[in-house]
């Protein structure tokens, strides 16, 4: 059997559509396969609302785009830059108190309720992330995880404001006198947020500021070497991920009309990790499919307790195993070199 | 010394006693595989939980506590063994997420065999409260504080006399040369997760009658044992017992003096202040890497 | 071009490097030889901003940068290899390369995120000078791998590229040819002096001594962290105290 002199290389790669989507980043995803990724995707968000029968289904798709945009911006700093926050939900919760408080108590309205709640967050995250993001590994998971848990107890604590562990009413969204109702609304606006950001984060890797922040999570020594400001770096990406959280947090809050200080808790910080590991570290449509069986699978496992726990546990468990860079990464390299195995057949 | 004070010391100290449990769990497993096992508050849970329900069920109190320290111990090598050990060369957030689900599983397992009410178990030798100075103190804390030092002293003897305490710390230091004198490495791997894990049930067990314990009780005390270890410095036993008592005297002087409302908010601010002034941890060693 | 001066480095009680001066002169290639544990690497570290010396001073181009940060001697110019390879595994073999062209890029998060105009062609023109200059440190048949699927022999060559990509003033080469056979170090000592003839001055820690007599036109000999000689590769040859040093670590190691 003669092999194509091609493929003897090591780590020589064929250009496969699906594969450049599904892969890590650069050279792989080709102008091409991006275009194709956003396309399917925008195809998927615009043809879904078709098979939603009711309500409840366009709120099962709306949580589901929540949980990928926040997957995203937590994997622009997990998976690409390799700093693993173990408290992002708090930002989510700040974001979305921020906007409740504002407009609940001060009156203001949403979109300017909004920035202030989003750029308080960015302040914050930023005077955090100036003293935690020198620690590494388990110290910052540590850090993030006190940071997260900090903030859900203030919420539930300061009653006056928060309404305390029972949570409070937040109003509908209203824009120049025009008011979101309705799940189906709601969903455009998630459904464009979601193709959005894909866009941004894609183009953001793609960039020479996303070979940096690989870059620095590749090596440190090398990244510094190389004239990259390692510790501005990763503050940048830490605000950038925060805030983006935050301002799902504000959208969210409005959309569900009611919030708890649970969705900043150290449960939803979890989840948002799972997402993002399960999905594929450093893979946007990992997040996505990370989302997809977070928002799926509590719907499904239902109504059994205690199983629901166990199954969710075991397939935590047994895809780590099987897949321990993540279903999308895994499979997209095992789809590769099938392919590749398959071509070397046909050669001969 | 003023009564008040004296009280909140002694809540304190058991506290503190129940979380250096925890913490000495998580660094025995972080110093054999570099794991954070986030199943650890599980295992402490589920050692209550077997012992009450034996005791519940008519089995004798010492051979209840026995039993459940035995069966959390029998899970932990167990979890190691199924769970942990087939993904040994993936990622750090990688093995983070299966010790996430093994607790997920544990306590759904806890909840289907023994449904969600809480249990607890009869006080082993009484609940009058001793007066010391103005202050009283459960009988039942001094088990609880008596059991912490036995642990300690028990595992300082395990480390420093028996071949296989030695083989353990010989593996934190350097895992391959553990390997080529002798050390059987995958036993040790195992024999860590069920040491922490009886070592965290002993505290679920001697717990159990001041405060129940039910099948979601695991969750907080396994992540303040992670702070307790972190406050430390991960991987250090005696920064684990500590960083515990510490922990819990803090955390009763804040709800005596302060405010009961942010009393569960202290153990983290408090590592969060500790790691930003020293990111090694209170008692850990400086990093070194070499370039 | 460079000047150190009474430069010191103590780790704990341990003198890794002790008051060492020598001046670089610009165009040259410059090597820092001794035994093992002499203080080449740590040298090398303070130079390049990894660590901060105790005492004594480090000029470049005239200016003190004794203490400066990696990244702010990226941006006068410095680039360097490492002995233990500083590769990121987690990226493609280019896009490794196209990191060491960081300072060239506008590397804006916001820039990045919408596409800013001309972003997208600098860095297709940037890729294409990445694969020119793997080609050129001779692992141009890696252009289209990833970095963790690359044997150890194409990887030093890599970071040579990456070091290169920054368009450097002086570079620093830590132990080019450690652990490359016969063949492969050959080739890294025509590459060596072929950067020197373009130019670029080159300062080479090294073992193998053939190479460093052949490229350099300086020679600086460590021992236990002090400076033992400085000279020609001719000089250095015949300088007795060298001689002992090198016989008398190689009768230790027997």
């Amino acid at each position: 059997m003669t092999h194509h002199p091609d493929q003897s290389l090591p780590g020589s790669r064929q250009s496969s559509i699906l594969g450049s989507i599904l892969g890590r980043s650069d050279a792989r995803r080709t102008g091409a396969g991006r275009v194709v990724g956003l396309a399917a995707l925008a195809a998927v968000v615009a043809l879904l609302p078709l098979l939603l029968p009711n309500a409840f289904y366009f709120d099962v798709a709306i949580r589901i785009a929540i949980l990928a945009v926040n997957g995203i911006a937590l994997n622009l700093l997990m998976g690409y830059t390799g700093q693993i926050s173990l408290g992002h939900a708090g930002f989510f919760g700040l974001g979305a108190y921020g906007s409740a408080v504002l407009t609940t108590h001060f009156g203001w309205t949403p979109l300017p309720a909004l920035l202030a709640a989003a750029g308080l967050t960015a302040v914050i995250a930023w005077g955090v992330a100036r003293v935690i993001l020198r620690l590494r590994g388990h110290y910052l998971a540590m850090a993030t995880l006190g940071l997260g848990i900090i903030i859900s107890i203030v919420l539930g604590n300061e009653a006056a404001w928060t309404g305390g562990p029972d949570g409070m009413p937040v109003d509908g969204f209203s824009l120049f006198g025009l008011t979101l109702s309705g799940e189906r609304q709601w969903y455009w606006v998630f459904g464009g947020l979601l193709i959005g950001t894909v866009v941004l984060a894609q183009n953001l890797i793609d960039s020479p500021a996303g070979r940096a922040l690989q870059a620095l999570h590749g090596s440190e020594t090398a990244a510094s070497v190389a004239g990259i400001d390692v510790g501005r770096r990763k503050i940048a990406v830490f605000v950038l991920s925060a805030t983006v959280s935050a301002m799902l947090g504000s959208l969210s809050a409005h959309y569900s009309g009611y919030i708890n200080p649970g969705i900043a808790g150290f449960l939803q910080s979890v989840e948002l990790v799972i997402i993002v590991v399960l999905g594929g570290m450093a893979s946007i449509y990992g997040s996505i499919f990370g989302a997809v069986v977070m928002g799926l699978l509590p719907q499904i496992l239902a109504g059994y307790e205690g199983w629901d726990s166990v199954l969710f546990g075991v397939i935590l468990v047994v895809t780590m195993i099987f897949l321990p860079r993540g279903v999308v990464p895994s499979l997209a390299t095992r789809l590769r070199s099938a392919r590749l195995a398959g071509k070397g057949g046909a050669a001969c | 010394m003023l009564p008040e004070l004296l009280q909140f010391i002694l809540s304190g100290m058991t506290l503190g006693a129940m979380y250096m449990l925890s913490a000495l769990g998580f660094s025995m497993i972080y110093n054999a595989s570099g794991v954070i096992n986030f199943a650890q508050g599980e295992f402490i849970m589920a050692g209550g939980m077997a012992a009450s329900f034996l005791s519940a069920a008519g089995v004798p109190l010492p051979l209840a506590c026995v039993a459940g320290v035995m069966i959390a111990g029998l899970v932990g090598g167990l979890v190691e063994r199924l769970a942990v050990a087939p993904a040994r060369d993936a990622a750090v957030a990688s093995i983070i997420i299966i010790t996430i689900g093994v607790s997920m599983i544990l306590r759904g397992l806890t909840e289907i065999l023994l449904g969600k009410r809480p249990y607890a178990l009869p006080h082993f030798s009484g609940e009058a409260p001793l007066a010391l100075r103005g202050a009283t103190i459960l009988p039942q804390s001094l088990w609880v504080l008596a059991a912490g030092a036995l642990i300690v002293l028990g595992l300082s003897l395990f480390f420093g006399r028996t071949r296989i305490g030695k083989g353990m710390l010989a593996t934190s230091y350097d895992r391959l040369a553990a390997q080529l004198v002798g050390v059987d490495v995958r036993r040790v791997l195992t024999l860590s997760f069920a040491l922490s894990a009886a070592i965290g049930a002993v505290g679920g067990v001697v717990i159990a009658p001041i405060s129940t314990v039910a099948y979601d009780t695991g969750m907080m005390l396994g992540l303040k044992g992670f702070v307790a270890a972190t406050l430390g410095g991960l991987g250090s036993g005696p920064g684990a017992v500590f960083g515990g008592l510490f922990l819990g005297l803090i955390e009763a002087l804040t709800a005596g003096y302060v405010s009961s409302a942010y009393k569960d908010a202290v153990p983290f601010i408090l590592v969060f202040i500790v790691l930003v002034l020293r990111p090694q941890g209170l008692l850990g060693a400086k990093p070194t890497d070499r370039i | 071009m460079l000047t150190v001066a009474n430069l010191s480095k103590r780790f704990g009680g341990v003198h890794a490097v002790q008051d060492v001066s020598f001046t670089i002169p610009r165009g040259c290639v410059y090597s820092v030889i001794g035994p093992n544990g002499a203080g080449k690497t740590t040298l090398f570290n303070l130079i390049s901003g990894l660590y901060t010396p105790t005492s004594g001073t480090i000029g470049f181009e005239g200016r003190e940068i004794g203490g400066a940060a990696p990244d702010q001697l990226a941006r006068r110019g410095m680039s360097r290899t490492f002995q233990n390879l500083q590769i990121c595994r987690n990226l493609s073999a280019i896009d490794n390369v196209m990191v060491g062209a960081h300072l060239t890029l506008n590397s804006s998060m916001f820039a990045g995120m919408l596409r800013w105009p001309g972003l997208s062609r600098a860095d297709r023109a940037c890729r294409e000078r990445a694969a020119a200059l793997m080609e050129r440190v001779g692992c141009g048949a890696f252009v289209k791998a990833d970095a963790a699927a690359m044997p150890y022999g194409a990887l030093k060559r890599l970071e040579i590229a990456r070091a290169l990509a920054s368009e450097p003033k002086i570079l620093f080469l830590d132990e080019p040819a450690a652990g490359l056979n016969h063949t492969e170090t050959h080739g890294i000592q025509t590459l060596v002096a072929d950067l020197a003839r373009s130019g670029l001055t080159v300062v080479v820690v090294e073992h193998d001594m053939k190479l460093v007599m052949s490229v350099s036109d300086r020679i600086l000999v460590l021992n236990y962290g002090r400076r033992l000689a400085e000279g020609t590769p001719g000089e250095i040859r015949e300088n007795p105290e060298v001689i002992a040093a090198y016989l008398g670590a190689d009768a230790e190691e027997d």
